[in-house]
Parts: structure tokens; sequence; C-alpha cells
């Protein structure tokens, strides 16, 4: 493991770094594109059942086979890693679109009424009160995203994606637990490092929710 | 002024909520929309700022017909105050007030003043300008409810039960509050519970509804206790209606009679010298009575100490109603009601006797005028 780190340093770091953006390059669209839809899901409600039952349906796509299939479906090479992105973001937006829609419901029925009363329009009222109310709820989804995120990229490496899981695969390959064992360490690592990074995101957005707890 | 023709709202499937309803809000007066669940109260008022749409009818804010308005701009320029005050979680005191003046494009530090402001209104201290809503009591928060409504200093404001989910001690204070701040600024309110004395005591004028949404009974409080329309509104206006009226009849210039008083500390002689049938009243330095003492139990070499006080007894404002003044006398120990003038300070005392003639008497000469 050490004798790894010591021989090829540029590799493992530029390993992490591409690790890094595969993960969270589609956290960040597929909240963008989850957002919309989840809203759709929570204004009108007949749309929620299905639109919460075609999110989860794409989640339980194995994800070896959405990489292979990707270049089939937007014309990709089979190596680009722009494959994964997408695959990635699906499973995101898959994770989310839930998410939204149920911390957009949760917001009290007076508060929003209250809101409507006070001449907000609907966009206005989504924007300025009923998303910034739904931050704890969606950032909560958006930690299990990116830390799902940090390990679903690795399984990209069996289609010669390089990135932390070619750790994985070359120490399969040579038979050194010490460079698989690494490659679990840095994953491991980096998927807490995110899961910190949003958590303090969500309490830079919601100094209101301690100030409920100090009391 | 606010203004329903024939309005009328009937849902997809068949349920009439408001049936025909026709009735005018006057300009700077509270009119109080009151009746038993699923009469109509809440749509009626969420019809008036378009949260919900009439299926037919008209309702006019002055001379503009609320259809043709714009319904997020005529909701800016209405105050709405509802029941869990509705504030915003996530936004300190201060930019909830400043909600609406910086939606109509108000600049903030403008806001803000007029934050500061209607805080120190409606008695909410400076301090609470950067806590959140969920740091203050129920109470406060529908302050800041009242507080936000206000901000724009729209002429009309509506009140969907405001105070009903606050305790009653808290409840009556804001009933208070509310009347003072109504007093200075002269709104245009349109307040609806379900809370028939709450209606009586808010409103200019009380709207009595019946379930399924029809007009049971529009008039000032006074009227509708003593003459209630229909066997609804008499059996919704409910017990004590007799001994309620009173709440709204002046008290005459009632002859008090001198009552001798005593300082803590009086001995058993200053007491019995002081005492009537046996009774005589105590004051702190600045004349407010503080309880009656019953001379008896001072006895020789005893002094008048607060363990002997009976505090039973309320007081009546000698400008208050009858209602305070006939309450004072049947509540006091010694059969005698204390009046007190503006400052807290004993006037004198009536008898319940003499209250029931007085009350009496104007009742008769009413009967005279009629007949």
């Amino acid at each position: 493991m050490i004798d790894f780190l010591r021989n090829r340093p540029e590799d493992v770091i530029a390993w992490t770094w591409a690790h890094i953006w595969l993960s969270v390059l589609p956290v960040v669209i597929g909240l963008a594109i989850a957002l919309p839809i989840g809203w759709l899901a929570a204004r009108f409600r007949w749309t929620y059942p299905p639109l919460t039952n075609l999110a989860g349906l794409l989640y339980t796509i194995p994800s070896l086979a959405l990489f292979v299939l990707m270049p089939a479906f937007i014309g990709t090479k089979i190596l680009s890693p722009v494959n994964v992105v997408v695959a990635l973001t699906i499973y995101t937006v898959a994770l989310l679109v839930r998410v939204v829609a149920d911390g957009l419901n949760a917001v009290p029925a007076d508060v929003r009424a209250a809101a409507t009363a006070i001449g907000y329009t609907g966009f206005q009222r989504f924007l300025r009160v009923e998303l910034p109310i739904a931050v704890p709820v969606i950032t909560a989804g958006l930690r299990v995203a990116a830390v799902s995120n940090v390990s679903l990229v690795s399984v990209a490496a069996l289609i010669g994606v390089a990135q932390l899981g070619s750790l994985f695969t070359e120490g399969f390959q040579r038979d050194v637990m010490g460079v698989v064992l690494l490659g679990i360490l840095l994953c491991l690592a980096l998927a807490l490092v995110l899961d910190a990074t949003i958590l303090l995101i969500s309490r830079w957005l919601t100094p209101w929710r301690r100030a409920v707890a100090a009391r | 002024m606010i203004k329903f023709e024939s309005v009328t709202k009937r849902y997809p499937d068949g349920t009439v909520a408001v049936d025909g309803l026709s009735l005018t809000a006057p300009s700077g007066q509270i009119t109080v929309l009151v009746g038993p669940s699923g009469c109509g109260k809440t749509t009626s008022l969420r019809m008036i700022n378009r949260m919900i749409e009439p299926t037919e009818g008209r309702i006019w804010l002055d001379d503009q017909d609320t259809a043709k308005v714009d319904a997020a701009t005529l909701r800016r320029g209405i105050g709405y105050v509802i029941q869990h005050a509705g504030l915003f979680p996530h936004r300190t005191i201060a930019d909830n007030i400043a909600t609406v003046p910086l939606l109509i494009g108000w600049d903030r530090k403008k806001a803000r003043a007029r934050s500061l402001e209607l805080m120190e209104r409606v008695g909410l201290p400076a301090s609470f300008a950067g806590r959140y809503p969920a740091q203050l009591s129920g109470g406060q928060q529908q302050r800041v409810g009242v507080a936000r409504a206000l901000a724009a200093d729209p002429p009309v404001m509506l009140m969907d039960e405001p105070f009903s989910a606050v305790d009653p001690v808290v409840r009556a204070d804001l009933q208070d509050e509310f009347l003072r701040l109504q007093g200075e600024l002269g709104k245009t309110i349109v307040f609806v519970t379900h809370d028939i004395d709450e209606a009586v005591k808010l409103g200019d004028q009380v709207a009595v509804l019946k379930v399924g949404g029809t007009l049971g009974q529009l008039a000032p409080p006074a009227e509708l206790l003593t003459n209630p329309v229909d066997d609804f509104v008499a059996g919704f206006v409910g017990r004590d209606r007799g001994y309620r009226a009173l709440g709204f009849e002046p008290a005459p210039a009632v002859d008090v009679r001198e009552e001798a008083t005593v300082r803590l500390g009086a001995d058993a002689t200053g007491v019995r010298g002081a005492a009537t049938d046996g009774w005589v009243l105590a004051v702190d330095d600045a004349r407010h009575p503080i309880g009656w003492v019953r001379a008896a139990a001072v006895t020789d070499g005893q002094v008048v100490s607060p363990e002997l006080l009976h505090r039973g007894g309320t007081t009546a404002p000698a400008g208050g109603t009858l209602r305070q003044v006939l309450d004072a006398a049947l509540s006091s120990p010694s059969g005698r009601g204390v009046l007190v003038d503006d400052d807290g300070a004993v006037l004198g005392t009536v008898t319940a006797t003499e209250v029931v003639s007085r009350i009496e008497h104007r009742l008769g000469e009413r009967r005279e005028a009629t007949t």
C-alpha cells in the first residue's frame, strides 16, 4: 500500500481528482433536474405517485449495465467519462425526486397559506419560502446521493474510466491486497469529506434550525 | 368598505360552503364573522383576498371588484393574520415583519426601520428582531403575525381566528391590545372566530353565520344579545345573555358611598372605628384597594396584616359598564362593590341592590320608549 503511494503518487492524485468530480458533478446536475420534477410532484398531487415510482424504478437498474448501455443511448464513446456522469445523474435524480417532493410537502400548511395571503406568486413562494424550509430534508437526501455516488463511481473502473476504482482492478489483477485496501480507505475518506461538506453547507443555509435547538 | 353581493361558494362535489351571502363590512370598523364549524366563515374570509374564488356573486373592496384585480397585487394590499401566525420559520422576526414592504419594493433600510417600529407597537422588545419564530411563545408569535400584517399599512385586515391557539390569559391580553391598536389605526377589519364571547368583545358588528353558509343575523353585539332574530342565533349566542348584555351598558353615575379605609398595620381600635357591618376595606399608600378585612378577625393587640385580607372582590372603574359594577358588588365579601378612578384609587362603594335598581330603572325607561 505504502509502496504504491510512493511509486505512483501522480496516479493516485489524478484518480482521486477524477473520483471527486465524477461523484460531485452528477449530484449538482441531478439536484438541478430533481428540483423542478420534485416541485411538480408536490404541487400537483396526482403526479406524485407516477413521478416518484418512476424515479424509484430508475434506481433499480444495475450500475454496470447502465455504464455499458449509455453509449448506445447518447452516442458517446464507450470509454468516455460522460457515460459515468450521465448514469450517476440518473441515480441522483432517482434518489432526489421523492426527497424534494417530500421536503416541499412538509412545509406547514399555515406557513404556505400565509405566504400566499401575503401576496407571493407561486414561483416566489417556492423560491423564498418553500425551498428554504425544505433545505434540511433536501440536503439529507444529497448526502445519501453523494456518498452512494462515491461507491458507484468505482464500478466504472470495470469499463476503463480511471479513478480510485482503478486501485481495486489493479490490486485485484496483481493480487496485491494492500492496493485494494488503499482504494477502500481513499473512497471512505472521500465519502466522509463530501458528506461533511454538504452538512456544513446545509448548516450555513439554515441558521434558524440551530436557533431552535439553542432555546 | 368590503361588500359581499350574494356570494356563493359551491365546490365541484356539490358542497355549498357559502350560500348567497350579502353583507357589508364598513370602513374603519371591526366586522366579526362568527358561527359553528361548517358555517363558511373562513371560506368567506378567504374569498375576500381570493385565496378561494367565489362561484357566484361579487366581492367589492371599496369601488373595486376584487375579481378584476390581479390576485397577488390584491393580497399585498390586504393584511392577513392566521391562527398559528404562520410565520416563516427560516426568517428572523424583523425579516418576517418586513416581508410585504420588501415585496412591494421598499429598500432594506426603510423596511428594517418599519419592522422595529411595528415590534414596539405590538409590544415586542427590540431584542427580538434577530430571533427566529421558534424561539418565541405562541402569544409572541401571534404579535409578530399582527405586525407582519400591518407592515405595509394596508387599509384592510383579514384575521382568521388569530387568538384561538393561545391560552385564555394571553388571549385576553392580545384582544385588549388589539382593540387599543385598532383605536389608533382604524383599519377595516374582518375577523373570523368560533367564539361568541370574542365576537361580542371585539366586534363593532357581528355576523352570525349558520351551517351551510347563510347569514343568521348581522347586528352590533348589544343588539345580538338583547334581540336575537331566531332560535339558532339565540342558541348560539348562548346563556347569560341578559347578564352579558350589561357589558355594553355604560354604568350610570352611581351614587357611591364614601368608604372608610384602613392601611396595613392598623390596630384593632382603628379597624373597629372604620368598619361598617363588620367589614373594612384595606388600601395601600396610593389608595388602591388590596382587600377586605373582617373587623372581628382583628383582636386587641393585633394589627391588619396581609394574611387577614379577603381578596375575592373585583373592582369596577367609575367609567366602566354595568356588568363590571354589578360584578364588583356581587363578588365583594362585604356586599359592597368597590369603584375606582382612572388611577385605580378607591372612589367609594355600591351595593348589588343599588346597581340592580339602576338596571331595572333603565330597562323600564327603555320599555316605555318602545311601547
